[in-house]
């Protein structure tokens, strides 16, 4: 009894199976969702976007000014912020790298964007069976990524310490409004990145483990699990977890 | 003549500071109990028609203030150095002017430098608390040990003023020499000056010498000389006499009408409110949706459909392309 019998149809290969998703067999069924360089590559950039919260906040407002103590004063903050938010840029491009194939839009985003009210009420058998991401993670893909290019251009504009004479202040001041504009949309899509995660039990071990269960994929990335099932590479586990017998 | 300013006393009971702490009505990044008295305002009068562009003010300013200024190259101007700098808290800004109506060369010469804002922009902008104070006598100070160099004080000023230092990365300008002026002196700069161009009193004595000083400019041809005291900023406490009042702008970019950008007033106003409110909405909309929606959670019928699945047995059907699962639309 084999998962993939060479006779059972094969879907075409889809945009949304990427290298190292694989199904393991067993019960439960577990299935490799990220790498190990994927998931240092997503917390590298999720602990540097942090800190630029942290930092850019401290300077947003007088009432989180305090937050400078947690990098070492004010001149310390005014110097780190920037220098993290390369890192954050250097990151998340490789991150960009890794996920935009398996993010690009496809015509059942458009009905489940339509019924995304059954989805927060906890309807979700109403919903289309959708791939390795659905059309929420997909917004959060690509507004990130949009802001994030936004706050490097208009963070170094700022950068005065290294990039004063390039710019007019009229250039600046206009840099400074839109990144601390930019900076609270970003804190906004992450504070909704980070609530996904938390309501829909069983996520996090995809990005410390980097796998998920069977039932989670069925229930929440139901055609994704179908393609890795009738993905001929797909091999009863290096991982000893699945054996069809156990 | 202007009666020269006497030297103070040097008796120490004397010395004793005419303003400090207790009279700071503006604090970036802070809130203050305004002092319940206000000082007399003060402020510094220049000029510049009586301007001879010696730079002695210059000098003074770097001697007073223990500044010493790189030692730059001659681009052929007199402006030296180009442009304000950290150790440069003012600088004497020479322009050749021809005059459309009379077909004259007029030699203008501007003494640069911090305008003392009743409504200082450096301030609005600073991000941390402490670091630009304002006097009930309306001087704007810097205060070191509190900067954090961001440079934001430059984007704030109307006037293109603050610089920060390479050495210690805060920022610095004039501070209308408030230690001398605390001990009842006039800045080193209005001391320095042989034409007494540079002037120093109360806003009200300055305010009225500078109407003598337009009189005589008018009676002598310069119907458009004027007072430089912009309300856009709510006046300053370093005013110009201009003899073309009406066009500050040839005065090497002086500011017709000055006022804190709106792209500041944006970014220190509504972006804030709006941005506290928009990610507090955003966190309690979560919190709220967590207690009314519950966690969504996989169910043991999701496992046992994955294990069939896997196992190649039964599973309901896949969907059609758009994903609609057979349901009627
Ligand atoms: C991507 C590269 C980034 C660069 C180069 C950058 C650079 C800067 C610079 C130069 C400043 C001025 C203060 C300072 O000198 O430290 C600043 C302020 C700030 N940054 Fe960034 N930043 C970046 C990313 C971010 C991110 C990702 C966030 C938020 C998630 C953020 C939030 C802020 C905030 C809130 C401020 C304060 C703005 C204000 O005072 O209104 N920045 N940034
Ligand atoms: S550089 Fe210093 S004075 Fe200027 S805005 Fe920043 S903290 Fe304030
Ligand atoms: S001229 Fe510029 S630096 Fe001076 S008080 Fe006004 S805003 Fe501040």
């Amino acid at each position: 009894m084999s998962a993939h019998d060479p006779n059972s149809p094969v879907p075409t290969p889809a945009d949304d199976v990427q290298s190292g998703d694989a199904v393991h067999p067993g019960h439960p069924v577990t299935v490799d969702r990220y790498t190990l360089a994927a998931r240092i590559n997503h917390w590298i950039t999720a602990v540097s976007l942090v800190l630029l919260a942290l930092s850019g906040l401290a300077l947003f407002t007088p009432r989180l000014f305090f937050l400078t103590g947690l990098f070492g004063g004010g001149q310390n903050t005014r110097i780190l912020h920037p220098w993290i938010g390369v890192v954050l840029f250097c990151s998340f491009a490789l991150l960009f790298i890794r996920f935009w194939r398996a993010n690009l839009p496809k015509r059942v985003d458009a009905e489940w964007l339509a019924r995304s009210g059954d989805m927060l009420a906890g309807r979700e058998e109403k919903m289309p069976e959708v791939g390795k991401y659905n059309a929420g993670q997909k917004f959060v893909f690509w507004s990130m990524s949009a802001l994030i290019l936004v706050l490097i251009t208009s963070g170094i504009v700022m950068w005065d310490q290294y990039f004063y004479p390039y710019t007019t202040i009229e250039q600046k001041r206009i840099a400074i409004l839109v990144h601390s504009a930019t900076a609270i949309f970003a804190i906004c899509v992450w504070i909704v990145h980070v609530y996904a995660a938390i309501w829909v039990k069983g996520t996090f071990s995809a990005m410390t483990r980097g796998r998920v269960t069977g039932g989670w994929a069925w229930r929440h990335h139901r055609k994704w699990l179908r393609e890795l099932v009738g993905k001929p590479t797909t091999t009863p586990t290096s991982r000893g977890t699945g054996t069809p017998a156990e | 003549m202007f009666p020269p300013i006497p030297n103070p006393s040097v008796d120490p009971s004397a010395v004793t500071p005419r303003f400090g702490e207790k009279d700071i009505v503006r604090r970036s990044a802070s809130t203050v109990e305004p002092p319940a008295q206000r000082l007399t305002e003060v402020a510094k009068l220049i000029d510049v028609t009586k301007c001879i562009g010696c730079k002695a003010c210059q000098a003074a300013c770097l001697e007073w203030n223990q500044l010493t200024e790189e030692i730059g190259i001659n681009h052929g101007v007199y402006d030296n150095p180009m442009d304000l700098t950290e150790n440069t808290f003012t600088l004497m800004r020479f322009t050749e002017w021809e005059n459309p109506e009379t077909e004259n060369l007029e030699w203008l010469i501007r003494k640069d430098g911090c305008m003392h804002c009743e409504d200082p922009g450096c301030l609005k902008a600073c991000p941390s608390p402490g670091a630009i104070v304002q006097y009930s006598n309306g001087i704007v100070d810097f205060q070191h040990a509190n900067c954090i160099g961001c440079g934001y004080c430059i984007k704030g000023c109307p006037f293109n003023i603050p610089r920060i230092s390479k050495v210690d990365h805060t920022a610095y300008k004039c501070t209308l020499c408030s230690d001398r002026v605390a001990v009842g002196q006039g800045p080193a700069c209005q001391k320095a000056c042989p034409t007494q161009a540079i002037v120093f009193g109360t806003k009200e004595e300055m305010k009225g010498w500078a109407d003598f000083r337009i009189k005589d400019l008018k009676s002598r041809g310069f119907e458009n000389a004027g007072l430089y005291d912009p309300q856009g900023v709510g006046g300053t406490h370093v005013m110009y006499v201009l003899h073309h009042a009406d066009k500050p702008s040839i005065y090497a970019g002086l500011p017709d009408n000055p006022r804190i950008s709106p792209i500041v007033e944006t970014w220190k106003g509504i972006t804030k409110y709006m941005g506290m409110a928009l990610m507090g909405v955003a966190a309690a909309a979560g919190v709220l949706h967590y207690l009314v929606a519950g966690p969504n959670k996989v169910t043991e019928e999701d496992e046992e459909n994955a294990e069939k699945l896997t196992s190649g047995a039964a599973v309901p059907p896949p969907a059609g392309p758009a994903g609609n699962e057979g349901r009627p639309t």
